[in-house]
């Protein structure tokens, strides 16, 4: 008897961990106590297909896709003792009707099937029902490829419709919003962006009229889905019901490759997709990482590229001559910046920096200030409001980095005394990197023509670019490697997903060669990663990091005591119970 | 392996003697000569011979008419028996295409045209025929039914973009089609 007392159950060996038994398709496995079922499937390795459910949302059951078959142990009679088979558990009593796996939490000795007779049935039902007024519109579109309604009526579908009647008809090609195109016919009443704009966006505009098989998603009247998290709404649909009007028929999905990367529009450093054919960039999506960004990102930032594929971009490194600007070698271009700086005395030269280059970028920067000699280092400061959900207040994608990188707690506190020398004519060379002069920065155009040299890198053909005496061409960020901190002091790594066009340079390479010009020493940094170590090397807060070891999630490196809004919001609600998480 | 020993061919006497063998290979050769001169050889009915031996003298002589209703010959659009083009340019062509000949340039259709409830077509629509393999994988994939490999086969050009057919080009090659697709119709 005492090796049964010794003995624990696997559901008391589970309660100590507060997790619960559950059997999924007859493998049992721990979770968390309060797991919803379909979570659990997806910890067990079993994908349950479903359309409404949303981890960062609530959960309504209305798609009914997620139907599983579910059972418990028979209920005991009074008086009587549970029985117990050898590994433990208690026999299963399935349920001869199938529950939904997205709103019902898991139980001690649970069992969940996904692949009996009842659950393949059921989901064999339920396309079949979305299908009935679905149009065959997946030739036009913009969905197919990554339409949930495509996939799953592929692997639980039947092949053809039994549906003879005529098909009931909504609204087609309905502009709700300046960026967002409904088709009502596509629409599958799963209620996502329905409750993303009331849950998320704060802003419940959306929402169901009219009934049975005439429901209609529509717009409030009188109201737009204009709001500035709208086009999340277009990544939520799981079908082609709503679309964006900046992406509507520009390339089918299955041609696009997709890179992972982070966004540069402000310091919360959202991470995102980037997707491309060829050297163009098409779109970009948000992509999850809870630590930064969610699942969201703002439209003002996603829309942000199309500079990069149409706007003046700088293709070859350029020297004026006569008031012309001349196509030149990178080699000719960067000699003759070290030759004209080797002109000035160290006083007279100013360095403006970019809050929106790399960590490694503002290393070689540094090493450049240190090579001239010159105290005159500064970044441009972008403030403007937090929108309360994912925008920081501060524009810039790296001041963090910035300030570990120079060891400088204010890495913009020169830019006003840089500009006074200017005006003052006691700084008569500048090197602009990666800013337009004329904008943040607060030159004017009488200043720039003060300067007796100017010497700039950028992407665009901006005004600084115009007033150069030389001017390098660099790389957007979607064209860059490299790593920035965000506002909260996460290490983020960039990739580039398209090259930079023409003779342009990524920036690290170009500041890389310009330092080796000053200084005429030999090559001693390879590639990116060579450099990021020995960023590592010299950075306190980077020690012990290498470029992949960033990964795609990026790292915590240091703690600055900022917070992202909207992941406090969504940690509440998750606490509460409300979203999954 | 198993190693196979060929014995050298008995040779008969007349053979061993040449000259006999010389003039019965001649002699096949004048029976032919005869026959396509008279215009009796065998190809002139069923090849459309030119009658001098099965040698079709292309391209005085063609097969055109001859070609079955399942030659494959260039890729070209069709529009359909109400003059809408059917390609709606989703691309699955240009995706399937072994050698990449086709390009698509996916375009809206503007709100006041007569098709405008299809939302979509093609603005430009390239197949490279130096490219093309004349495989009919883009026919086979259409869901649209709107490309098909017609009869023409003689495609020339003087360069390069010369045998780059583009989407006039192809309509023009492709002509209409009836039936087969419903649903942009007005009932539907």
């Amino acid at each position: 008897m005492s090796d049964t007392e010794t003995a624990k159950l696997p559901k008391d060996l589970a309660a100590d961990k507060g997790m619960v038994n559950v059997q999924i398709d007859g493998t049992w496995i721990q979770v968390p106590r309060g797991t919803r079922m379909i979570e659990a499937c997806k910890i067990a390795g079993v994908e349950v297909p479903h359309y409404c459910y949303h981890p960062k949302l609530s959960s309504p059951g209305n798609c009914r896709m997620c139907l599983v078959q579910m059972g418990m142990p028979p209920r005991l009679a009074p008086g009587q003792d549970p029985e117990y088979n050898d590994d433990g558990y208690q026999e299963i009593g399935w349920m001869p009707r199938p529950v939904i796996a997205c709103a019902n939490t898991v139980a001690e000795n649970m069992g969940i099937s996904t692949k009996s007779e009842i659950v393949t049935k059921c989901r064999e039902g339920v396309m079949e029902f979305m299908l009935i007024n679905h149009p065959l519109d997946c030739p036009i579109c913009d969905q197919a490829g990554e339409c949930r309604l495509q996939e799953f009526s592929v692997e639980h579908g039947k092949s053809e419709s039994r549906f003879k009647e005529d098909k009931v008809k909504k609204p087609k090609n309905v502009q709700i919003g300046p960026r967002i195109r409904l088709d009502d016919e596509r629409c599958i009443m799963c209620s996502r962006c329905i409750r993303f704009m009331d849950e998320v966006a704060d802003e419940p505009v959306l929402g169901f009229t009219e009934r049975g098989t005439h429901t209609t998603v529509a717009v409030y009247p009188g109201r737009e889905l204009d709001n500035n998290y709208g086009l999340n709404t277009v990544d939520l649909c799981p079908v082609g019901a709503l679309t964006s009007n900046d992406f509507r028929f520009q390339m089918r999905t299955w041609f696009l490759k997709e890179t992972k990367t982070i966004d540069v529009n402000c310091a919360t450093g959202a991470n995102i997709t980037v997707w491309t054919r060829g050297n163009k960039i098409f779109r970009i999506t948000p992509r999850e990482n809870n630590d930064v960004n969610s699942n969201w990102m703002p439209d003002s930032h996603r829309l942000n590229f199309h500079h990069i594929n149409d706007g003046a971009r700088l293709t070859e490194p350029m020297v004026k001559v006569d008031g012309q600007h001349e196509a030149t070698s990178w080699q000719l271009a960067l000699e003759g910046a070290a030759d004209a700086l080797k002109q000035f005395d160290a006083k007279e030269i100013a360095v403006i920096a970019s809050a929106r280059q790399t960590n490694e970028e503002l290393f070689l920067v540094r090493a450049l200030a240190a090579e001239l000699e010159t105290e005159a280092l500064s970044i441009v400061e972008r403030i403007g409001e937090s929108d309360g959900k994912l925008i920081s207040a501060d524009r810039n994608p790296n001041t963090t980095g910035a300030k570990l990188v120079w060891q400088n707690a204010k890495p913009a506190s020169q830019l006003e005394s840089i500009r006074e020398g200017v005006r003052k004519g006691s700084i008569k060379a500048v090197i602009a990197l990666g800013e337009d002069l004329t904008e943040e920065a607060g030159f004017s155009a009488e200043d720039l023509e003060k300067l007796e040299l100017l010497i700039s890198s950028n992407i665009l053909a901006n005004p600084t670019a115009q007033a150069s005496d030389i001017v390098l061409p660099g790389a957007a960020f979607s064209e860059k490697r490299g790593s920035m901190v965000n506002i909260t002091g996460r290490l983020q790594r960039l990739n580039n997903a398209c090259v930079p066009p023409g003779d342009a340079r990524d920036d690290w390479m170009l500041l890389r060669d310009f330092v080796l010009a000053i200084s005429g020493e030999a090559n001693s940094i390879p590639t990116l990663e060579s450099l990021f170590n020995a960023l590592a090397e010299n950075i306190e807060e980077f020690q012990g990091q290498t470029l992949s070891k960033i990964g795609d999630l990026g790292v915590q490196i240091t703690e600055t005591g900022e917070t992202i809004p909207l992941l406090e919001y969504e940690k509440a609600r998750k606490e509460r119970g409300e979203i999954v998480g | 392996m198993a190693i196979k020993k060929l014995t050298r061919p008995k040779l008969t006497l007349s053979e061993k003697l040449i000259f006999p063998t010389i003039l019965k290979g001649m002699a096949v050769t004048m029976t032919h000569a005869i026959k396509s001169v008279l215009g009796k050889t065998k190809a002139a009915e069923s090849l459309k011979g030119s009658g001098t031996g099965a040698t079709m003298q292309y391209p005085e002589t063609k097969w055109d008419d001859q070609l079955p209703e399942y030659y494959r010959g260039v890729p070209a659009l069709v529009t359909d028996e109400i003059g809408r083009e059917r390609c709606v340019s989703c691309q699955l062509c240009e995706f399937i295409c072994p050698p990449k000949a086709i390009s698509i340039l996916p375009g809206e259709i503007p709100s006041d045209d007569e098709w405008a409830k299809v939302e979509k077509r093609p603005q430009e629509f390239d197949i490279d025929m130096t490219r093309c393999i004349y495989c009919g994988m883009c026919e086979e994939v259409c869901p649209e039914q709107a490309i098909f490999l017609r009869q023409d086969y003689a495609v020339t050009g003087t360069s390069r973009e010369n045998m780059v057919h583009n989407k006039e080009r192809l309509y023009e090659i492709g002509g209409v089609r009836e039936g087969l697709v419903n649903k942009w119709n007005e009932v539907k």
